[in-house]
């Protein structure tokens, strides 16, 4: 991924950005500006500062990639960052499947020649009650669908995480049912919100954060943001989702953040912000409400949870 | 043969080697080297310990029984103490550090969720045991009402194992192994007391 090592701040000047900036524009309405703009950044010292909320500060780069849940390199917080040496990220392809008009397999080099690579800082809202402020760098995920071109028939997309035993000792044991799966409907993937992200604070992913490529979908918890994809299959049914399917009652397909819905075993109605001491209120859709809520309007958020 | 006697010399070791897993940990939260989410972590150590030292009592209480093993009753009311003293920091976490003191939430937390049910009972069965731990009590209470007494490990120690297994999300094989090993002492107690005494008769 050529494109992240040259043209991108190293991510030290972007701690020194790290004051909180009164924005008048919402984190994820900022997008709509910034589509089309490559990432370098060195010359546009307020891009990430614009994208980032009133109340939100970045989290360390060393808090992002030491504490994981990436089971495939194991269960522990820190399992991933230590365990995931082995991991070839490249070369790397993606299989587009299913309901497509361009069913294809395409080289990950090819795909990041097609698409422009922008800055996205979201929150991330873990199903176990902890968050983190990210600076992405991912494109829509909508430009792949552009490329695999669907069917009118196709509804949902299910994602599919590589399975390399050799390579993820976690996938050695079973912890869950590998490869691990996960889905999204056409429109919420499709929302342009919704990213593949290939780095972060201007790196290229490491493999503990889903290397060399991974979803990521901010207002949902993040065990949806599937990790090191290599499969994209458009279905005209909702598709199996790996925790969904393993605790049905715990784990819904939808999976919005939502502090109303608890998970049956603790509240969501609050969470800890990684750094921070004192818990924080969990939002709506994890502040992301004003994008997305039209995608459910209708529909009964505690039975679709 | 070990004596209780030679075997007191060990207990200062013991003691120590108990205790200074809280200090290590007080020494990392402070220095903020606990790891990205300390309060978790703290906590999950905490509880962790507690349970462990829970299952070492009952562990010796079976051990004694040997006649040859009689001696370990010595340490078992430190190591009992012990286990109040983890499970009371590990409550305490949960009270002062990760909800800062909350009180409606945290009661509400108590009531709704039953693993912190489980768990919070676990604690409650504890208490009456640490207060009657000095060898003042037992002599107060009798041998046999103390004993009545100290029969409610055994739940507390289910109690806080269930608790652990419900917590979890995926790595169940830990707590699986502490409740397997609670009930196979709770059976073989069961046995020996209550079984084999009638079979005797």
């Amino acid at each position: 991924m050529k494109i992240l090592s040259s043209e991108i701040t190293p991510y030290k000047t972007y701690l020194n950005r790290r004051k909180f900036i009164k924005s008048s524009v919402a984190a994820g309405v900022f997008i709509g500006a910034s589509t089309g703009l490559q990432a370098s950044h060195l010359d546009n010292d307020n891009l990430f500062e614009n994208q980032l909320d009133e109340n939100d500060s970045l989290n360390t780069y060393a808090d992002i990639t030491t504490y994981n849940n990436f089971y495939e390199f194991g269960m522990g917080k820190t399992d991933p960052s230590e365990n995931s040496g082995n991991f070839k990220a490249k070369p790397w392809s993606i299989s587009l499947e299913g309901l497509i008009n361009n069913p294809q397999v395409l080289d990950l080099e090819k795909i990041l020649n097609k698409v422009s690579i922008e800055d996205r800082v979201y929150r991330l809202r873990c199903v176990e009650a902890w968050s983190m402020v990210i600076p992405w760098q991912g494109f829509p995920l909508s430009e792949i669908i552009k490329i695999a071109d669907p069917l009118s028939s196709a509804k949902f997309i299910q994602f599919v995480t590589v399975f390399r035993p050799e390579e993820m000792p976690g996938q050695k044991r079973r912890l869950l049912p590998w490869p691990y799966v996960e889905g999204l409907r056409m429109d919420e993937a499709m929302h342009p919100l919704t990213i593949l992200s290939t780095g972060l604070y201007g790196h290229d992913l490491l493999n503990q954060s889903g290397a060399p490529i991974r979803l990521v979908v901010p207002w949902k918890y993040g065990f949806k943001s599937i990790k090191s994809i290599t499969t994209i299959k458009f279905v005209d049914k909702q598709p199996d989702a790996t925790w969904s399917m393993l605790a049905p009652n715990e784990y819904g397909f939808y999976s919005n953040v939502n502090n109303s819905v608890d998970h049956p075993r603790w509240s969501q109605a609050t969470e800890r912000r990684i750094g921070e001491f004192k818990r924080r209120k969990t939002l709506m859709f994890n502040g992301y409400e004003e994008e997305v809520s039209h995608m459910y309007e209708g529909m009964d958020l505690k039975k679709y949870y | 043969m070990i004596s209780t006697n030679s075997f007191r010399k060990f207990k200062p070791i013991i003691f120590l080697a108990i205790i200074a897993p809280s200090f290590v940990w007080l020494f990392q939260l402070i220095n903020s080297s606990l790891g990205v989410n300390p309060i978790e972590k703290l906590m999950d150590n905490l509880g962790e310990m507690g349970l462990r030292l829970i299952i070492a009592t009952l562990i010796i209480s079976s051990l004694s029984e040997f006649k040859k093993l009689r001696f370990l009753v010595d340490i078992r009311r430190m190591i009992g103490l012990f286990a109040f003293f983890y499970v009371a920091c590990h409550f305490l976490t949960y009270i002062a550090l990760d909800h800062f003191f909350d009180i409606s939430f945290i009661i509400k937390d108590i009531i709704k969720r039953p693993f912190i049910t489980f768990g919070f009972l676990s604690f409650v069965l504890l208490i009456p045991l640490a207060l009657t731990s000095p060898k003042k009590m037992l002599k107060k209470l009798g041998y046999k009402v103390w004993k009545k007494i100290h029969y409610l490990i055994y739940p507390a120690a289910l109690l806080s194992s269930v608790h652990f297994f419900m917590l979890v999300r995926a790595n169940k094989i830990e707590p699986a192994i502490y409740i397997f090993i609670i009930l196979a002492l709770l059976l073989y107690r069961f046995y020996f007391k209550v079984i084999v005494p009638r079979l005797v008769q």
